[in-house]
């Protein structure tokens, strides 16, 4: 069996030391995303995964190679933990054609084909039906992959969330929807757009099983998906996880947080998913002082070298504007 | 075959590609809105269901969004699914999958991905419908960079043109006229047909007539009367709104030195723009009179028969605009 169809996580020093890894990696790309920028390297919309990184870090654990990812804008953290190159993702903030998706996409649209990651959608909502038809796809060509859904908890406004619960639970394809219920649509707080927040309560109204895990709980993420990642590839059909977190950042760049409180954020900042597995870790006595410093060694070294390919990288010739538009067309 | 000495309707010819498609590709697979055991809004896929069974003639929830959607994701999969939409006006509410998803995705991931779905559906007026039944809006579709959108009119592009969409490594619509179904004859061709170039219809020396799907038999009755008034009019058939065969009407135009448009779309911003559009900018200096349109009236499309009628483009005022690039 693949190590990504284990039921449950093992939690050896070094499985908890790849989520640590895992998480820092992540927050430290996002923090030298804003530097950049800051400086003006990045430009366009850009959000940040801060404070929400346990979710794409277990979620992945439980993902094999032949499972497709459908994703959202917020999106740079679920392609670096799905592996997405590093070096790739800088590029394409950067607008290179080293990018992962030749610079035509941006922070919102990181798209690769080789691990299967079907996109930044940066219409709220717009992903999910094309996570319902990969799951046809598998379904329909005799393949155990799986097709997991991430979408913020403001997509449950959206008419395409309820038609596509409906649809895949009726056809019983093999469709992770991973809700990453971060309580603020922009600026909008679930309490004032939804009549039921509980939204693992609408996806039960749909017969979808789901359940509510701790978003900012690395491990109990990971357990979570691995159990209902096995219950979907033996035949279950969808399930929904509604992890609940929170952004530490602003929505995007051009966000001055007028519809929340400080206080709220700080209260958040104690739950950082970061300090608390490593506070476990060291309460078990599995994490040194010296395994975060080298850790953090580590990713720093990786993300300098990601922001050297991506300003050493090239832009693409306006000669090739027209490229892709259709197949085979506007090549110079 | 033996599809060339019988005769059928266009909505035969449409359900014998789908047929041929289903039969050749154990990838392609149908679904849509009561396209299996209703046999579909039109029936036109009466009787797959029991050859193909549920899982290739897949009946969806009236969930236009979520189904058209899912026909791109199971492209991006790998199948090549035919997806029906009852009528255009339903596409409405999957237009965010068609122009936020098909028509970017190749582009956006920077050619790692394709989207090879044939999106089908029903367009035009004609059956006292009304206004959320009858509009004519692929031309909304012919402005999308990354779509290709279709419009056969003829039984032989009803029979032949779903085999090379389904072929099309690129999102394909077809828009079937509603008043098309009916139409019967015999198969003048085997195929294949392209999906890329305009038609001369009727050749003709005196104007051009630039129609294409539900108007075309309008306007080739136009061309007959106009005959028998000793006009010759070149009738060409679009067949594809996007990517526009330019060429053919630039090649025509030049020719007849006048050209007279007939669209169902409504006037403003419409296909039958785009062409004038065109021949101002490649043949105006070959025009002896300006370009002429007839469109349908700028009306949500009535119920009753009279006014439905009086809102559609209809032969006499094609033979009057003709007639108008002739100064009579």
């Amino acid at each position: 069996m693949n190590e990504s169809h284990s039921i449950k996580p093992h939690l050896t020093r070094e499985h908890l030391l790849g989520l640590l890894h895992g998480m820092i990696r992540v927050r430290r790309f996002e923090e030298k995303c804003a530097e950049l920028y800051q400086q003006e390297k990045i430009r366009g919309f850009m959000h940040l995964y801060i404070g929400e990184e346990a979710i794409a870090a277990g979620v992945m654990q439980a993902l094999a190679p032949a499972d497709a990812v459908v994703t959202t804008y917020r999106e740079h953290g679920h392609a670096l933990a799905r592996g997405v190159s590093i070096d790739a993702v800088m590029a394409e903030m950067y607008g290179k054609a080293e990018g992962c998706s030749h610079g035509r996409g941006g922070s919102m649209h990181l798209f690769d084909a080789a691990t299967r990651f079907y996109g930044g959608n940066a219409i709220v909502g717009g992903g999910l039906p094309l996570a319902v038809g990969l799951a046809l796809a598998e379904k329909m060509q005799q393949r155990d992959g799986i097709a997991a859904c991430f979408f913020g908890e403001g997509a449950v406004a959206e008419g395409e969330f309820h038609e596509c619960l409906n649809m895949a639970e009726l056809w019983r394809l093999p469709v992770l929807f991973i809700c990453e219920n971060n309580l603020y649509a922009m600026g909008t707080r679930l309490e004032r757009s939804e009549s039921q927040p509980d939204i693992h309560i609408k996806a039960q109204s749909y017969n979808v099983p789901a359940e509510v895990v701790d978003g900012m709980d690395v491990v109990a993420v990971e357990a979570a998906t691995r159990r209902v990642c096995a219950a979907i590839r033996g035949g279950g059909g969808p399930a929904l996880l509604e992890c609940r977190t929170y952004r530490f950042r602003a929505h995007s760049m051009f966000d001055p947080q007028l519809y929340r409180d400080r206080a709220e954020i700080e209260d958040w900042k104690h739950r950082d998913p970061i300090d608390r597995l490593a506070s476990w870790m060291r309460e078990t006595g599995v994490l040194h002082d010296t395994d975060v410093t080298a850790i953090e060694a580590q990713v720093d070294a990786e993300i300098t070298r990601a922001v050297g390919f991506a300003e050493s990288g090239r832009w693409e010739p306006v000669a090739e504007l027209a490229r892709d538009v259709y197949a085979g067309e506007g090549a110079p | 075959m033996t599809d060339n000495v019988r005769e059928i309707t266009y909505r035969d010819a449409v359900r014998e590609a789908i047929r041929e498609a289903l039969r050749a590709d154990p990838n392609v697979f149908l679904m849509g809105e009561d396209v299996g055991r209703y046999g579909g809004c039109y029936a036109v896929t009466k009787g797959l269901l029991d050859e193909f069974g549920p899982e290739r003639i897949r009946d969806t929830p009236l969930s236009e969004s979520a189904f058209v959607g899912a026909g791109i994701g199971a492209a991006l999969g790998g199948m090549r699914p035919i997806v029906e939409i009852m009528t255009v006006n339903f596409s409405l509410l999957a237009l965010d999958q068609i122009v936020n998803n098909a028509a970017t995705i190749r582009h956006m991931s920077g050619g790692q991905f394709q989207v090879p779905v044939v999106i089908r559906m029903a367009t035009g007026a004609g059956r006292q419908l009304a206004a959320q039944h009858s509009h004519s809006l692929e031309g909304w579709y012919a402005h999308i960079p990354g779509l290709k959108v279709i419009t056969p009119a003829t039984l032989e592009d009803a029979r032949f043109m779903l085999v090379a969409a389904l072929a099309d490594p690129n999102p394909v619509l077809i828009f079937e006229h509603v008043m098309l179904y009916n139409r019967s004859g015999v198969l003048s061709s085997d195929g294949p047909v392209d999906i890329c170039s305009a038609v001369v219809r009727r050749p003709g020396k005196d104007v051009t007539l630039v129609t294409y799907g539900g108007t075309l038999f309008k306007t080739l009755d136009a061309a007959e009367s106009l005959a028998k008034d000793g006009v010759e009019a070149e009738v060409i058939d679009l067949r594809v709104l996007r990517p526009l065969d330019a060429d053919a009407v630039l090649a025509s135009v030049r020719k007849t030195r006048r050209a007279v448009i007939v669209d169902e779309g409504w006037r403003s911003g419409s296909v039958s723009a785009e062409i004038s559009a065109r021949i101002m900018e490649g043949a105006f200096w070959e025009l002896d009179a300006p370009v002429g349109r007839v469109c349908s009236a700028e009306v949500p499309i009535p119920y009753p028969h009279h006014l439905e009628e009086a809102a559609l483009p209809q032969p006499e005022a094609i033979i009057a605009a003709a007639k108008a690039t002739l100064g009579g």
